[in-house]
């Protein structure tokens, strides 16, 4: 008899599930709209100009393989903190503020629950934006933590329920703590305007509530890293001390390489170091330090102005087509001659769309289309290019007509 | 970290070269790896450990999940534990680590939840040996079902190995006990210069038909530290219970790193899966582990003809990167403050950072320390 006879079978993740099972298909019109990563116009990964670049400068400088340091390395978590913040930001120039490397965005949400599990004493509590990332539950509760939910999407009009969030944020107890999408929101590509991002900024402050951001389309979502973090900067430039967790996954096209970082905004820089001090202590008994790889090229690009310069025509150039594949499937389901409004995937923005399909048309999608999606409707417009839109917008119509 | 006789960190030269084949390959892109990790780094992981040959193998009983680092297999491993086995979430099950141990593994059991972390007997300061008789009763007194932290071969820090026949008691006791092996194997090839000789526990443990973990870790036989390369291999009693577990694992890594890296794991996996680039890859670890040997026995020498008072052959005997001198604090305090020779104030030294052109006064070091302090 085994020990393990009692143990589950566990049910496939839904989201990388989704790709596994588009392997297996052998229609040749099969199309992956499951996980988010980047296609090109060809519906190849895209391996960016810059990436490639500061690959051959890594493979020419001969480097040793010595461990980084538990927190990683530290080119890269202080261009990462930059970045997010702004070159300008008070909170990073005077340091006080602590960035360690993490496993991508994943292993920077992890690190932070942890974090905040271990000394967060008001509240378990996480709220999260209805819906969220399908992760976001599983990482926080493995931490340790509760779930709780806030209105954000609005299936009715496919956008942002405003008044329901401000409603359910102005709710939550006092130092609980509410997770935000910085930019381009994951499922649903619905993201506050600034003057909205205003007044969420204006009643977290005043509840007292620790605001966690999730970060990971920097640049992806506009084009302009700026804008992306124009809400992450707007918090902390109205005196609240984020959390942040960044990927440079999708931006930088590192996908496998597992680049993240997750910051702590800290009263001074003396917290700072105890609260680094801290992080260190979480990390070690999880994964002892972090691999080197797509930190050193993430580093090589944000400190290198030639690829700097090169990595935000090449992020513009992702958000552009992703843009234009919205809007022409837009177009493609009016020719199709569906009555339905679709405004809402060109008011969406970043890699995502919320169609607004049910999972049985979903279902139908799958199985009879071969188009492959997560069964909230969810559709990475990165998977579209301009030789499937055509047969996409039929599908869609087919199993909404 | 594994040092040239230079002093320098060594990257090898199999992986320089399996590095430069990636580069240039322009197929390869970033893409993410399956949660689990890249197939072919994972079979080929699994078999180093397991062996060619192994029953466990043929009849398709294995599984691995690729890693961050031995760190990462451990915590893998650990979480998967405590939540499924010896009942359901019982974070009460005795984890046993051996006394010393790696400071890490009391940490990683800890986060992971378990709340009763133990020691078991194993190094015996007066003989400068393994404790068995400590360790067995230890073994015979644990509760049933408790999990017992193994290090396959090169004990850190002490240096010190079980014979296989003190293995095969262990074994017996720990069938007899219902006591779960987990191995921890993070210098296969690198302790002996042989991946065989290195495995021989966890394959007697196999062969006696143990359902168990090993995490493994090419931090040190691959010299790739800095890229997290690690596998946790599963045995179970069949194809059935192993991929129920897996899938489990697999809940476990999506929320903890969603997917693991994928260099480190390309360039182990074109290595081991190549006859020309393993041949290279078995004569670089060997290069480390035979400049391992060569400091122990050049230190043994040296210790002797000086005459230097006690026994020496411990660090011969003695295997892998660590060697526990068996200097007391105090000894160890005048190595550091009077002759500027570090080492950790259990007496343990990295082997590593011998070489031939301190040997000569470190061993004179050795003598002065263990003259003049008592």
């Amino acid at each position: 008899s085994s020990w393990w006879s009692h143990v589950e079978m566990g049910p496939p993740d839904p989201i990388l599930g989704v790709t596994e099972a588009y392997k297996r298909d052998t229609n040749s019109k099969k199309m992956n709209l499951g996980v988010g990563a980047y296609r090109d116009d060809n519906g190849k990964p895209y391996v960016l100009n810059c990436v490639r670049k500061a690959e051959a400068m890594i493979a020419s400088k001969k480097m040793d393989k010595e461990y980084l340091p538990i927190g990683g390395l530290a080119d890269f978590t202080r261009a990462s903190a930059e970045l997010a913040l702004g070159e300008n930001s008070e909170a990073f120039k005077s340091g006080r503020y602590v960035t360690v490397q993490g496993i991508s965005g994943t292993g920077s949400l992890r690190i932070g629950a942890n974090f905040l599990q271990r000394f967060f004493k008001t509240s378990r509590d996480v709220y999260l934006p209805k819906p969220s990332w399908g992760n976001h539950t599983p990482i926080f509760r493995d931490a340790g933590m509760q779930l709780q939910a806030y209105r954000y999407y609005d299936p009715k009009t496919c956008s942002l329920d405003f008044s329901g969030a401000m409603d359910d944020i102005s709710k939550i107890p006092e130092k609980s703590i509410i997770l935000l999408h910085a930019c381009a929101h994951n499922p649903t590509g619905v993201d506050p305007r600034q003057e909205q991002w205003k007044e969420m900024a204006a009643i977290v402050k005043k509840r007292n509530l620790l605001a966690y951001f999730d970060m990971a389309y920097q640049g992806f979502a506009s084009g302009d890293i700026n804008r992306d973090a124009w809400a992450v900067r707007h918090f902390i430039e109205q005196g609240i001390n984020i959390v942040l967790s960044q990927s440079f996954a999708k931006n930088m096209g590192l996908y496998g390489e597992r680049a993240g970082a997750f910051t702590v905004i800290c009263s001074d820089a003396d917290e700072a170091k105890r609260v680094e001090s801290q992080l260190k202590i979480l990390i070690r008994p999880m994964y002892s330090n972090p691999p080197v790889n797509g930190a050193r090229i993430a580093s090589l690009i944000l400190n290198t102005p030639d690829l700097r310069k090169e990595w935000l025509t090449e992020v513009k150039g992702m958000a552009d087509r992703i843009i234009s594949m919205r809007t022409q499937l837009v177009s493609n389901l009016k020719k199709e001659g569906s009555s339905h409004n679709w405004q809402h995937i060109t008011d969406q923005i970043g890699m995502f769309c919320f169609t607004g399909l049910k999972p049985d048309q979903v279902e139908r999608l799958i199985k009879e289309f071969s188009v492959y999606m997560t069964k909230d409707g969810r559709i990475s417009v990165a998977g579209v290019t301009s030789g499937n839109v055509g047969y996409l917008a039929h599908a869609i119509h087919q199993v909404t007509k | 970290a594994y040092r040239t006789d230079e002093g320098q960190p060594w990257v090898l030269p199999v992986v320089k070269k399996v590095e430069q084949m990636i580069a240039n390959d322009n197929s390869l892109n970033h893409e993410y790896l399956p949660i689990l990790g890249l197939p072919e780094f994972r079979a080929n992981a699994s078999r180093i450990a397991l062996g060619d040959d192994s029953p466990a193998i043929k009849e398709k009983r294995i599984g691995s999940v690729q890693s961050l680092g031995g760190t990462g297999a451990l915590r893998i491993g650990a979480e998967f534990l405590r939540r499924w086995y010896n009942g359901n979430n019982n974070t009460a099950t005795p984890v046993y680590v051996s006394t010393p141990t790696w400071e890490n593994h009391n940490s990683v059991f800890m986060d992971a939840g378990f709340k009763d972390i133990r020691t078991y007997h194993y190094w015996d300061a007066a003989k400068r040996g393994l404790d068995l008789q400590g360790l067995l009763n230890d073994m015979e007194n644990a509760p049933e079902h408790s999990i017992f932290i193994l290090h396959a071969c090169a004990h850190n820090p002490t240096g010190t190995d079980p014979t296989p026949e003190q293995w095969k008691q262990i074994a017996a006791v720990m069938k007899r006990r219902s006591l779960f092996p987990f191995f921890d194997s993070a210098y296969q090839g690198f302790a002996s210069g042989s991946l065989d000789k290195d495995a021989w526990a966890v394959r007697y443990f196999v062969s006696e038909g143990f359902e168990l973990f090993c995490a493994q870790s090419f931090s040190k036989n691959f010299g790739l530290y800095n890229e997290r390369v690690g596998n946790l291999t599963v045995v179970g009693k069949d194809t059935d219970n192993v991929q129920r577990v897996l899938s489990q694992m697999e809940k476990i890594v999506r929320t903890t790193w969603s997917n693991p890296p994928s260099q480190g794991a390309r360039i182990v996996a074109t290595t081991l899966s190549s006859p020309q680039l393993f041949d290279e890859w078995y004569v670089n670890v060997k290069t480390m582990a035979d400049r391992v040997l060569l400091m122990r026995s050049e230190l043994r020498s040296r210790l002797e003809a000086l005459g230097t008072p006690g026994t020496w052959n411990h660090i011969t005997e003695q295997i892998g990167m660590f060697s526990f001198t068996g200097l007391n604090p105090k000894q160890v305090e005048y190595m550091v403050k009077e002759k500027h020779i570090y080492l950790m104030a259990s007496g343990r030294i990295n082997m590593c950072g011998l070489t031939t052109k301190n040997l000569d006064y470190v061993a004179k070091s050795i003598h002065e320390a263990v003259t003049k302090i008592q």
